[in-house]
């Protein structure tokens, strides 16, 4: 009986072990550059200053052309911001409203607003951007394989038009004005290397390098994609805990109801 | 109120004795979940039974709360989900759950036919009891895939579509029952409704089977690791508390499993793709069902011709209701058949084998391996199985599974 629970634990590790390895080799394209996360591990939190600079890039650069349509400005007070922060963040911002007449205005935005659109519907935004409307940022860190990791990469992997090699401009047929990404699948990439050093001028001091804003910028659209993570994990260590203390005790019981029949 | 075997239990409660000499229901639970002979053997593959009943009360649970929060519309499911987990109180958990369960699920009872299949619990008088269990699983697989359906993400949505277009397989009228399962002439809001509606019609109709397996199993009552019937009351014990407790224990430590995944890596089993909106004009590159129907799926694709692959797709599942009737050995467990025993954890490894090829895109060496993985899973259950039951000298038995219980023992 031993010999069977260890060959059906061993088929088990196989089995885990097996797909970890084939989603290793599933992607042709280069992995992506593995970073050290703040909100990595089960105890990882995010970094309340870093995704407050990443806000700064996404309201200075990103949302130019990408929407963040599942956050609503309330939500940035979830990062260690108070309301009249926030309010003071969005002072400049407008969103489109009816009036009493039913007629479109334009309003300054509150704290209840879903975050503005850069386009009014997804044709405009396809329109504006040759045919193919930029995604939507709100859960980009969940919707890509590598996560964090592949954004980061995404953002800092440019690589100009005169540093390719021939063979790389022949192969995936890069033409002057086309962007080429190293972790981009296909690598040809229609949007334009977003960031670059002192892209913004960071309203803490820090220095804008553009690793530090890609950086940034991912902690801060991780945050976007998944809020409630640090509460999972709080809530995960106290539900394992008490199970633990569980299984322990009704070990005991066992244990102790089966004495007589061993 | 303790009763000894057979016969029937007094209640002091005047309440309960008023109402059982009505509705038995409280002798009904004395009977079968107290007193209830159960072999004395158990090992702790016999947990899976109660640990998926216990996962199909969590997957009920957490789906009607779930539904509380959904919308059913191309449109909106989407974010009608996104917007459980992010403004519903406590709504990222009772997602994570159920999105989770749903692989937990899965796990407990494949390795649940798996100790079904390696202790021969399939053998006469249990073959129905095996049938209804295949059933059980069947609706499982259908009430699965269309879960996954809902979200509305890239996966969901050609998910759906490979799947349902399978059946345009079908000669003649292959194409009017697409037309007519989609709801329109392209998967839509139709499909999604009557996804959602069967999603929550077909697990009470899973709870109804499980009665009836439940009902089945209390007849002849549980086989056991030595596959040799209980001769007396030395061989068995009440169910409660021997069982009651070890499968309690069981229970919990499958929990902490899952509450690993549910709390520190509740995407790990899901695609990433899955969290980008369902977009018909954007095909993904690679369109991969949840893990649980990978060897199904490698083995739908292992054949170069469309029917071809959706009939021996149904025929991997089909061969196991016929399952008692294939194997001809007169021994129920594989502890007392030597070839068998091996050829056996080598099915498993050849659904492993098949999952690996699923996952992968039908290129390469896949192809041909998951070709060989097909069919050394049918030459195992229509050509081993018969043949071996024959010509295989099985090792020699205790007497009884109390003799069994003190050999190990002492030994």
């Amino acid at each position: 009986m031993r010999r069977l629970i260890v060959s059906g634990a061993i088929a088990l590790a196989a089995l885990v072990a097996g797909t970890g390895a084939v989603v290793l080799a599933a992607g042709t394209e280069v992995h992506p550059k593995h970073q050290h996360w703040h909100f990595q591990g089960p105890f990882g939190t995010y970094d309340r200053a870093a995704a407050q600079r990443g806000y700064q890039i996404y309201a200075e650069v990103c949302s130019a052309c990408h929407s963040l349509s599942l956050l609503a400005y309330r939500n940035l007070m979830e990062l260690g911001l108070t309301d009249n922060q926030v309010k003071g963040l969005i002072k400049d911002i407008v969103v489109p409203d009816l009036n009493d007449d039913g007629q479109p205005i334009e309003r300054p935005a509150r704290l209840s607003d879903r975050f503005r659109k850069p386009f009014p519907n997804e044709l405009a935004a396809a329109a504006a951007n040759n045919g193919k409307a930029p995604p939507d940022l709100s859960v980009i860190v969940k919707a890509r394989e590598g996560g964090a990791d592949y954004i980061y990469s995404l953002l800092t992997g440019y690589v100009p038009y005169d540093k390719l090699t021939p063979a790389q401009i022949k192969e995936f047929s890069i033409g002057k004005d086309d962007n080429f990404n190293t972790y981009f699948p296909g690598h040809r990439i229609a949007m334009a290397p977003p960031l670059a050093d002192d892209k913004v001028t960071y309203a803490d001091g820090t220095k804008a390098t553009l690793d530090r804003e890609a950086s940034d910028v991912t902690e801060f659209l991780a945050w976007a994609s998944e809020p409630w993570m640090e509460d999972r994990k709080r809530t995960g260590v106290r539900v394992i805990l008490f199970l633990l203390a569980l299984a322990g005790l009704m070990y005991a019981v066992k244990r102790q109801v089966w004495a007589d029949k061993h | 109120m303790a009763s000894s075997h057979g016969t029937p239990p007094v209640f002091n409660n005047k309440v309960i004795a008023w109402i059982d000499h009505r509705l038995p229901i409280f002798s009904y639970i004395e009977k079968e979940y107290h007193t209830f002979p159960t072999p004395r053997n158990f090992n702790y593959f016999w947990n899976f039974g109660a640990i998926a009943t216990v996962m199909l009360v969590l997957m009920i649970a957490t789906g009607v709360v779930l539904a509380t929060n959904y919308t059913p519309h191309v449109l909106m499911a989407f974010d009608s989900v996104e917007r459980i987990d992010r403004d519903v109180p406590q709504g990222w958990l009772i997602r994570d759950l159920h999105m989770n369960g749903a692989s937990f699920f899965f796990i407990a009872v494949y390795v649940h036919i798996f100790r079904g299949m390696y202790y021969g619990s399939y053998k006469a008088p249990r073959e129905l009891l095996w049938i209804l269990g295949v059933v059980i699983f069947l609706l499982m697989m259908a009430t699965a895939f269309m879960g996954y359906v809902l979200p509305w993400g890239q996966m969901s949505f050609w998910g759906a579509t490979v799947i349902t277009s399978l059946f345009s397989a079908i000669p003649v009228v292959g194409d009017s029952i697409v037309t007519w399962l989609w709801g329109g002439f392209s998967i839509g809001n139709p499909t999604l409704n009557r996804f959602y509606a069967l999603h929550y019609l077909l697990p009470f109709v899973i709870v109804a089977v499980v009665a009836l397996h439940v009902v089945a199993l209390h007849v002849h009552g549980s086989n056991n690791p030595t596959g040799i019937d209980p001769k007396g009351p030395q061989d068995t014990v009440p169910f409660h508390p021997y069982y009651t407790m070890k499968d309690g224990f069981g229970v919990v430590v499958f929990l902490i499993v899952y509450s690993l995944v549910v709390f520190f890596a509740p995407d790990m089993l899901g695609d990433a793709a899955n969290y980008i909106p369902a977009d018909p004009l954007v095909t993904p590159t690679h369109i991969v069902p949840e893990w649980y129907f990978l060897p199904f799926y490698a083995i739908l694709r292992a054949v170069p011709d469309k029917l071809g692959g959706v009939i021996a797709m149904f025929g991997a599942i089909a061969v196991l209701f016929i399952l008692p009737w294939l194997d001809t050995s007169r021994v129920r467990s594989c502890t007392f058949r030597p070839i068998y025993k091996w050829f056996m954890l080598l099915l498993v490894a050849d659904v492993v084998v098949l999952g690996w090829c699923g996952y992968n895109p039908p290129a390469g060496f896949f192809i041909p391996l998951s070709q060989v993985a097909t069919l050394y899973y049918f030459f195992h259950f229509l050509i081993l199985l018969p043949i071996l039951g024959k010509i295989e000298r099985p090792l020699p038995m205790p007497p009884s599974i109390a003799d069994a219980v003190l050999k190990k023992k002492a030994g």
